[in-house]
C-alpha cells in the first residue's frame, strides 16, 4: 500500500525524480568504476608478480632485504638441504643477488646483479636467452626500461664492476643477449640478469644463493634452516600499500559525488514536505498515523536508490562492461613510478564491491530521505490541512 | 777537492738507492707517505662531464686508524664531517643533523661524487703489510728514473688485489699507480705531482685519481695546501661528539 503510493508520488514528480536518480546513478557509476580500477590494478599487479617473479613464494636468506641493497653483501649462503632438494627436482630455482656498477657508454651506473638458472621455467622470464653464449664475456639479460636508461641494445658490450665475497674488486665485460619486455619493473629497473653459475663464480660464492623461488602449490618444507618463507601475500604487500596510499584521493571524490546526490534528494524531500502540507494533513485526517506518513516520505526518497541502481545498470552498465572487457588505456608508463600497471587497465567488479557500493548508496539515500521527513511527526493535522506545513 | 768529495758522496748515496731491495723501497715509500700524525688543509677538485666542483677540507690524522675530516666549502658541503676509527666511518651532515655510519658496500662508493672511494681514502695501511712486491724494471720518465714495482695482495679483503707502481728513485714515492681488478682489468690510476720537501720527507702536493672504466674521465684532483707531520693532536678530536660540534 505504502509502496504503491510512494511510487505514484515519485513518478508524478517527473523531472525532479529524473534528476535525482541521474545524479545518484552517476555517483554510483563513478564509485563502481574507480573502485573497480583499484581492484583491477591490484589484481593485475598480483597476477604479473606471481607470473614473472614469485610463483608460489620464496625462501629468503635471513639477511636479505630487497629494499636495502646494503643487505646484499651479507645475504648469501649454501641453500639448506630440503630447499636444495626442491631445486634438484626442478620445483624451485635459486637466485644470487649482489650490487654492481655498470659502465654503459663509459658512464657509471649502480645496478643489481642477479644470477638465475637459464633453464628455469617456474617464472615467466626469458632466461633461456642466457644459454649458449660463450664469447668470453658475461651474457646479460636486461629489461626494456633498463635498456632505455642505459641506451644499450642487443649485442652491446659494457663493463661490469663488482665486489666478490672477500670485498675485492673485479670487473669484466658483459654483453646484452636479450632485452625483455616485462610489466614487472622489479625485474627491469636497475637490474642485470646473468646465468647463476657465472654469478656464483664472479662473486666467488659457489653453490650459494640469496633466495629460492618455488612453484605454486608446494607446501612449506620442514627443515629450511634459518631461511625465511615469504608467501605471495607477503611479496605483494608493498604493491597493496602503494594502491592503498592512493585510495584516499579517490575516496574524497566519492564523498563529493555522494554529497551532491544526497543534497539533491534532501532538497527534494524538504520541498515535498513544504509543498505537500495539505496532502499530509488529509492523510492524517483519514487516519494515517504520523509514523506511517514519515515512512511514506522516507520510502519515496529511498526509492531513489532503487531507481538509481536500475538506471546505473541500464545507462552505465554497458560502459562498465566495455571497460571491464577492453580495459581503459592509460596515458602514462607507470613502470618508472614503481607500479606494475598494464598499458590497458582492466577494472575488476567483484560481487562484494557491487553489494557494498549499493548498500552504501542506499543507506545514504535513506538517511537523507528520513531526516526532513522527521518534521512531519511534529505537525498538527489541522495546520497541515490549512496548508501550514511546518510550525 | 770539494767537487771530488761531493761527487763521491753523491755516488755513494745514489749507489745505495740503486741497490735497495724491493722491500726496502716499499718500506721507504710507506715511511714517506705515512706519519705518526698529520694535520692538513686540502681541496678536492672533482672534474665532472659538464662542470668542476672544488671541495675544501681540513684533516686530522693519527697513524692509520684515526682520521677526522671537516669540509669547509662549498657552502652546501660546509660543516659536513667524517670520522674514521679503525675500519669504521661516520659522517655528519649539518643539513640533517644526523650522524650516519658508513659500512660495507657503501665504503666502495665515491666520496662526494669524486673518483675516490671512501675505501681509497681509508686504505692507508703500510703497503708492506698488504702486498708482495716484485721489481719489474726501471724507466725514465720526464728525465727522472723510476722503478716499476708490481704489488700482489698477500692478505684477503683488499679492494685492489693487484697494483703497479712507478716509484721515483729519488723521492721514493709512487708517482704513478695503476690499480687492478681480480680479473686483471685496470680500474683506477693514481698519480702524484708537485713533490716538495716537508719536514725532512718528500711529499706530493697533488694527487690525481682517475676511474679508468669511465670514458673521458678527467678524474679527481686532491691538492694538499698545507700539511704538518707528527703534531700533537688531542684524542678528543677523534670522538663522535666532535662530529656535531
Amino acid at each position: 500500500m505504502l509502496i504503491r503510493i510512494a511510487l505514484k508520488n515519485l513518478l508524478g514528480a517527473r523531472l525532479r525524480t529524473i534528476l535525482n536518480v541521474f545524479v545518484t546513478s552517476f555517483s554510483f557509476f563513478i564509485i563502481l568504476l574507480m573502485s573497480g580500477m583499484y581492484d583491477g590494478m591490484l589484481q593485475h599487479a598480483k597476477n604479473v608478480t606471481i607470473d614473472t617473479e614469485i610463483a608460489g613464494g620464496a625462501y629468503w636468506h635471513p639477511n636479505y632485504d630487497p629494499l636495502d641493497p646494503m643487505s646484499f653483501e651479507d645475504a648469501h649462503a649454501i641453500i639448506p638441504n630440503e630447499i636444495k632438494l626442491l631445486v634438484d627436482q626442478k620445483k624451485a630455482f635459486p637466485v644470487l643477488v649482489s650490487q654492481a656498477s655498470i659502465y654503459p657508454g663509459g658512464r657509471i651506473m649502480p645496478a643489481i646483479l642477479k644470477g638465475i638458472p637459464p633453464d628455469q621455467n617456474i617464472v615467466n622470464m626469458p632466461t633461456q636467452s642466457l644459454n649458449g653464449f660463450n664469447d668470453g664475456t658475461i651474457p646479460v639479460l636486461i629489461g626494456k626500461g633498463m635498456a632505455r636508461n642505459t641506451k644499450l641494445k642487443v649485442g652491446d658490450s659494457f663493463t661490469i664492476r663488482w665486489l666478490d665475497v672477500n670485498q675485492t674488486y673485479d670487473a669484466n665485460e658483459g654483453t646484452v643477449v636479450y632485452i625483455m619486455d616485462t610489466e614487472n619493473f622489479k625485474l627491469d629497473m636497475g637490474h642485470i640478469w646473468v646465468p647463476l653459475d657465472i654469478a656464483q663464480s664472479m662473486l666467488a660464492m659457489e653453490e650459494q644463493a640469496t633466495y629460492v623461488t618455488y612453484k605454486t602449490g608446494l607446501k612449506e618444507v620442514n627443515n629450511k634452516g634459518d631461511w625465511i618463507i615469504r608467501d605471495v601475500n607477503y611479496l605483494v604487500q608493498d604493491m597493496e600499500a602503494i594502491i592503498e596510499a592512493d585510495k584516499p584521493g579517490a575516496q574524497i571524490m566519492f564523498m563529493i559525488l555522494l554529497a551532491l546526490a544526497a543534497m539533491g534528494i534532501f532538497n527534494a524531500q524538504v520541498l515535498s514536505i513544504f509543498r505537500r502540507g495539505k496532502e499530509i494533513g488529509t492523510l492524517m485526517a483519514l487516519g494515517m498515523t504520523r509514523l506511517r506518513v514519515v515512512m511514506l516520505f522516507t520510502l519515496e526518497g529511498g526509492l531513489n536508490a532503487v531507481f538509481s541502481a536500475t538506471a546505473t545498470l541500464i545507462i552505465f552498465g554497458p560502459v562498465l562492461l566495455y571497460f571491464g572487457v577492453n580495459g581503459i588505456p592509460l596515458p602514462l608508463d607507470y613502470t618508472e613510478m614503481g607500479l606494475i600497471m598494464a598499458k590497458r587497465l582492466i577494472p575488476v567488479y567483484s560481487i562484494g564491491l557491487i553489494l557494498s557500493t549499493t548498500i552504501l548508496v542506499s543507506i545514504i539515500v535513506l538517511i537523507v530521505s528520513y531526516m526532513p521527513s522527521r518534521k512531519i511527526s511534529h505537525m498538527k493535522p489541522t495546520d497541515a490541512l490549512r496548508g501550514k506545513a511546518i510550525a | 777537492m770539494i767537487i771530488r768529495l761531493s761527487l763521491l758522496l753523491f755516488t755513494l748515496l745514489f749507489g745505495q738507492k740503486s741497490q735497495m731491495t724491493v722491500e726496502q723501497i716499499i718500506s721507504a715509500m710507506d715511511k714517506n707517505l705515512n706519519a705518526k700524525s698529520r694535520i692538513m688543509k686540502s681541496k678536492m677538485i672533482v672534474h665532472g662531464r659538464r662542470s668542476t666542483r672544488t671541495i675544501e677540507s681540513r684533516n686530522w690524522v693519527i697513524g692509520i686508524d684515526q682520521a677526522f675530516t671537516e669540509y669547509l666549502s662549498p657552502p652546501r658541503e660546509a660543516g659536513t664531517k667524517m670520522l674514521k676509527l679503525d675500519d669504521k666511518l661516520w659522517t655528519y651532515s649539518p643539513q640533517t643533523d644526523r650522524v650516519i655510519q658508513i659500512s660495507g658496500h657503501m665504503l666502495r662508493q665515491s666520496v662526494m661524487g669524486s673518483d675516490m672511494s671512501y675505501n681509497d681514502m681509508m686504505e692507508d695501511k703500510p703497503l708492506q703489510d698488504l702486498y708482495k712486491a716484485t721489481l719489474e724494471g726501471s724507466i725514465t720518465i720526464n728525465g727522472r728514473k723510476h722503478w716499476i714495482i708490481y704489488l700482489e695482495a698477500k692478505v684477503k679483503g683488499l679492494s685492489y688485489p693487484m697494483r703497479r707502481a712507478w716509484v721515483d728513485t729519488e723521492y721514493l714515492l709512487p708517482m704513478k699507480e695503476e690499480l687492478y681488478a681480480k680479473s686483471g682489468k685496470l680500474l683506477k690510476t693514481a698519480t702524484m705531482a708537485d713533490v716538495k720537501r716537508i719536514q725532512g720527507r718528500w711529499f706530493p702536493s697533488r694527487f690525481i685519481y682517475k676511474d679508468k672504466l669511465k670514458r673521458n674521465s678527467k678524474g679527481t684532483e686532491w691538492v694538499i695546501e698545507e700539511i704538518s707531520f707528527d703534531m700533537n693532536i688531542s684524542e678528543s678530536r677523534f670522538s663522535k661528539a666532535m662530529l656535531r660540534k
